[in-house]
């Protein structure tokens, strides 16, 4: 008989499974469960991380309201920053990480009859003209609003505010330029130069977002007419042995030379931050970042990021007051540190790594939203055409 | 039992693998297809007529299409020589070594990446080695993105399922018939080909078919591996689906490849049914030897290095970088144990562990459950029904990814499929992956049965239920474990579900292991390493564990 204990051992498990399936709040009392983060933990006991959650309709936790708040894998926070705001709102809030950028915010527009979430954080300038299009934000003028800077506030219908900011540019390898007594390039098109031949690795605008950011700077500072267009630039950066990778961690990780690197190029399209966090992530931490900033002139595209609230959102008073607390001096102050960027709130205190080892790029570019949704496709397209076939 | 108590019977069986793929599969599939393609009500096909004369969309087909063929034959021809000696040889080290080898197929992509450039990379030992000796200035070696390293990585993950499959169908494969045709004359190599291949042919043929969807929907590889200039339609239907949102054309590449899955499904089929014999399968452990002779001591020792060079190595290489902390070796896994930044997103190994094996566990238990039922029904197949669940099985494998999961978001937002954002998903993601695997594994040693002992014990008045216990369950017993691990392994590898769904923070390894390469910094990428090599041990004592799982006579074969 024991092969009917086998059966009916799989047809128990097949049971409990879907028996799982029908019972979202996962009960906290069977040991074997996975047990989530605190992400969604009650206020008052931060310190039970062995309590399940039941993140999509939290309803486990009576009287205690729940906000959603849908996000890019990037995101990133402390959780001592979450307490504070769950314990001033008197609710949970629950994260829902969903892919990159552009499939987080596809996401979002394809559910919009019936959102996923409260709140829809990081949207940046690349996709700000897809996300207003999409139709799915309310418009929301926080009083918080008032001390962000100007440049920063893209949709005038405050829709989408502004959250943070940080730099997409070429990073390179200090020991190699030291060791093969090579000047560093001075401008884009000394990266065309022979002495500078197979020493770039860049991403690839179709797939990721420093990428397309990287390809919109070269747009804009070498323009899509004239005699020498951005399609020029490429052309000869091509013929140089330019390397491209499909996403930032196989050309940082992969092909870069510097600091964590495992490649052989001494140059690769990162963040004006990466230097900062070489430094951070570091056991003992270097006096200086083995990598460096090359801020060539025109070289550096300036990315923001947005947090809406969603249309149809069920906890639509969380959400404002979510919202009020991002654009705050506490989770301002957190963002540096979690997630490489910087506060768009213009006095937030900043690290000191941040201010010892990040530069900011005096003249980084800017490409209207209008204009990049308008050229996205057009763009690389040709970019494909001319560095890929 | 009656005769219409049996068909009631057996019609409820079939309710389960076509329920659950009519739930998890073909509703949200329609519903993105409806959306794509009749968005306000109105049908508009023009994006599907548009496809041909798109030149994207020609130039993927066939690279699609022939690196899928060539990676199953090199997979092929590397796996045979390893099928063999796992089926025929008792040796020292064999169940370590067979677990090693299934190592591949749960790592990430990015993972592979890096083991292969810490071997084969410019920086890599390869290089190193080969610079030292011949005193070269620049790396020899170059094989990033080139259609080399593609094929490399797809043999490195896959040459597993020829070991699992065609080795476990080996080792039941009565291995008289070939020792009677050496007795009449025959050489080596033409009992080879004209009795043993024959007879294994329906293994070959169901793990080839598995490699090459497999390599026809590859993803990561072709992305990180191959570089950008290689682009499979799974590849093009993600840059339509994310980078320019056009949803009715990634449809439209979608739908093609599910039609390419069908017609590859078809002629599986037809070569299946003609290949397929009643065989008197034998237990594995009445089959296998010691290896005596010096020529089977060589080959099964150089297979053991073959292997070890081209499996284990990679292995080897990221557990090595790993360990290269400074001066303390645990560095990166101690950290592992720091939430540095005080995140919430930080998750303790322990947990991730917890989690992975968890969701693992449940992926198991629902596959071999719904893959078991779907097979005996197959294995069976005279009946219409049977014919149409074939082929129909294995279309998850050749489903996009982020199709189905834009179709999970239109569907399961209400009442009572409320499970867009539930870990819940997880684990069914998984099985609809795992499933076809389970199935592909059990059905050719399920119709390698003779039917005539399955008679002989009706005629003897045994119930069809105790028939199947008693003659198909001692057979199928090691097909069943090697199906388990298919499945424990599919969902430990996290294949494209974090694509399918928003999930809350269950987080698995794997995903540990993404969040870990997102950030620059050597402790990150150290770390990465770190849980990479703690997700391979994992996995080396899991499928050490399955093995000698024991249960009845079962575990005897």
């Amino acid at each position: 008989m024991k092969h009917k204990r086998l059966f009916s051992l799989l047809l128990a498990a097949a049971v409990m499974a879907s028996t799982l399936a029908a019972c979202t709040p996962v009960p906290a009392t069977t040991p074997t469960l996975p047990v989530a983060e605190t992400s969604a933990a009650p206020v008052a006991s931060p310190t039970a991380p062995e309590v399940a959650t039941a993140p999509a309709e939290p309803t486990e936790v009576r009287g205690a309201r729940a906000l959603t708040v849908m996000t890019h894998d990037s995101f990133s926070v402390s959780e001592d920053v979450v307490a504070q705001f769950q314990a001033q709102c008197g609710c949970t809030v629950q994260f829902l990480k969903s892919g990159d950028t552009g499939l987080a915010l596809n996401k979002a527009i394809l559910s919009k009859n019936n959102p996923l979430a409260d709140v829809f954080f990081g949207v940046d300038n690349t996709f700000l003209s897809r996300g207003l299009a999409g139709d799915i934000f309310e418009a929301y003028a926080s009083p918080a609003l008032a001390q962000m800077p100007e440049e920063l506030k893209l949709d005038p219908g405050n829709r989408l505010l502004p959250v943070d900011f940080g730099y997409v540019t070429i990073n390179y390898d200090r020991a190699y330029f030291t060791e093969n007594d090579l000047p560093l390039p001075a401008t884009l098109r000394d990266l065309a130069d022979p002495a500078y031949e197979s020493l770039l690795v860049v991403e690839n605008p179709a797939t990721s977002s420093p990428g397309l950011a990287f390809l919109l700077a070269t747009i804009a500072t070498f323009g899509e007419a004239g005699e020498y267009t951005y399609l020029d630039f490429w052309r000869d950066l091509r013929k140089n042995d330019v390397l491209v990778t499909d996403g930032w961690e196989d050309a940082y990780y992969g092909q870069f030379s510097g600091g964590s690197g495992e490649g052989d190029r001494p140059m690769a399209v990162s963040y004006a931050t990466s230097p900062a966090a070489e430094v951070f992530f570091a056991d003992p931490q270097p006096a200086e970042s083995p990598t460096a900033n090359l801020l060539l002139p025109g070289g550096s595209f300036k990315q923001i990021e947005f947090v809406g609230i969603l249309k149809g959102a069920r906890e639509p008073e969380l959400a404002r007051q979510w919202v009020d607390f991002m654009l705050g001096e506490t989770f301002q102050e957190d963002i540096p540190l979690q997630m490489w960027i910087y506060p768009a709130l213009p006095g937030a205190e900043l690290p000191e790594v941040f201010t010892r080892h990040a530069q900011v790029p005096s003249d980084a570019v800017a490409v209207s939203p209008d204009q990049i949704e308008a050229g996205r496709e057009k763009w690389i397209q040709a970019w494909t055409d001319v560095v890929l076939r | 039992m009656d005769r219409r108590s049996t068909a009631l019977g057996r019609g409820l069986l079939y309710l389960l693998p076509l329920g659950f793929l009519g739930v998890f599969f073909f509703y949200p599939l329609l519903a993105v297809v409806v959306q794509s393609f009749a968005p306000g009500g109105r049908l508009d096909l023009t994006p599907i007529a548009n496809l041909w004369r798109e030149p994207y969309f020609g130039r993927a087909l066939w690279f699609t299409t022939w690196q899928a063929t060539l990676s199953t034959a090199v997979t092929l021809a590397l796996g045979m020589p390893a099928a063999f000696v796992f089926a025929r040889y008792r040796f020292r080290g064999k169940t370590v070594l067979r677990a090693l080898t299934t190592i591949p197929f749960v790592l990430p992509a990015m993972v592979v990446a890096a083991a292969f450039t810490a071997l084969l990379g410019s920086r890599g030992w390869l290089n190193s080695l080969l610079m030292d000796w011949f005193e070269m200035a620049r790396a020899p070696v170059r094989l990033q993105q080139t259609i080399w390293l593609i094929l490399l990585a797809h043999a490195f993950y896959n040459t597993t399922v020829v070991v699992r499959i065609v080795g476990g169908f080996w080792s039941n494969l009565d291995p008289r018939l070939s020792e009677a045709a050496r007795v009449l004359g025959g050489n080596r190599a033409r009992v080879f080909f004209e009795i043993t291949l024959p007879l294994l042919l329906p293994a070959v043929a169901a793990a080839g078919l598995l490699i090459f969807l497999f390599c026809f929907t590859s993803f990561g590889v072709i992305l990180i591996l191959g570089g950008p200039r290689f682009a499979t339609l799974e590849v093009e239907i993600y840059r339509q689906a994310v980078a320019l949102f056009r949803l009715p054309e990634a449809s439209a590449i979608a739908l093609a490849q599910i039609v390419l899955t069908f017609v590859v499904m078809a002629i599986y089929t037809r070569a299946q049914a003609r290949s397929s014999l009643p065989l008197n399968m034998r237990p594995a452990a009445a089959t296998e030897v010691p290896p005596t002779t010096p020529a089977s001591k060589l080959f099964v020792a150089l297979t053991v290095a073959g292997l070890l060079l081209f499996l284990v190595s990679p292995l080897v290489s990221l557990a090595l970088r790993s360990l290269a902390g400074g001066d303390d070796p645990l560095r990166y896994f101690r950290e592992l144990f720091v939430n540095r930044t005080n995140s919430l997103f930080y998750v303790p190994p322990g947990l991730a562990i917890r989690n992975s094996v968890f969701f693992a566990l449940i992926t198991t238990a629902l596959a071999l459950t719904i893959g078991t039922v779907t097979a005996v029904l197959m294995s069976r197949g005279r009946a219409r029904g049977a014919a149409l669940l074939e082929p129909l099985v294995l279309l998850p494998l050749g489903t996009s990814a982020v199709t189905l999961g834009f179709g999970y978001l239109l569907t399961m937002g209400q009442p009572p499929l409320n499970l867009r954002a539930s870990p819940v998903l997880v684990p069914i993601a998984h099985t609809l992956v795992a499933f076809p695997f389970v199935v592909r594994t059990l059905l050719p040693v399920m119709r390698g049965i003779n039917p005539d002992w399955r008679e002989a014990a009706a005629v003897l008045g045994a119930s069809p239920w105790t028939a199947w216990r008693e003659v198909d369950l001692p057979i199928v017993g090691r097909a069943l474990l090697v199906a388990a691990l298919f499945a424990f392994t599919t969902s430990m590898g996290e294949f494209g579900a974090t694509l399918l769904i928003a999930r809350p923070e269950f987080p698995t390894m794997p995903l540990v292991i993404y969040r870990l390469l997102g950030q620059p910094g050597a402790l990150n990428y150290g770390q990465a390493m770190a849980m990479s090599t703690m997700l391979m041990l994992v996995c080396a004592v899991a499928f050490v564990l399955i093995e000698r799982f024991r249960v009845g006579q079962v575990g005897e074969f």
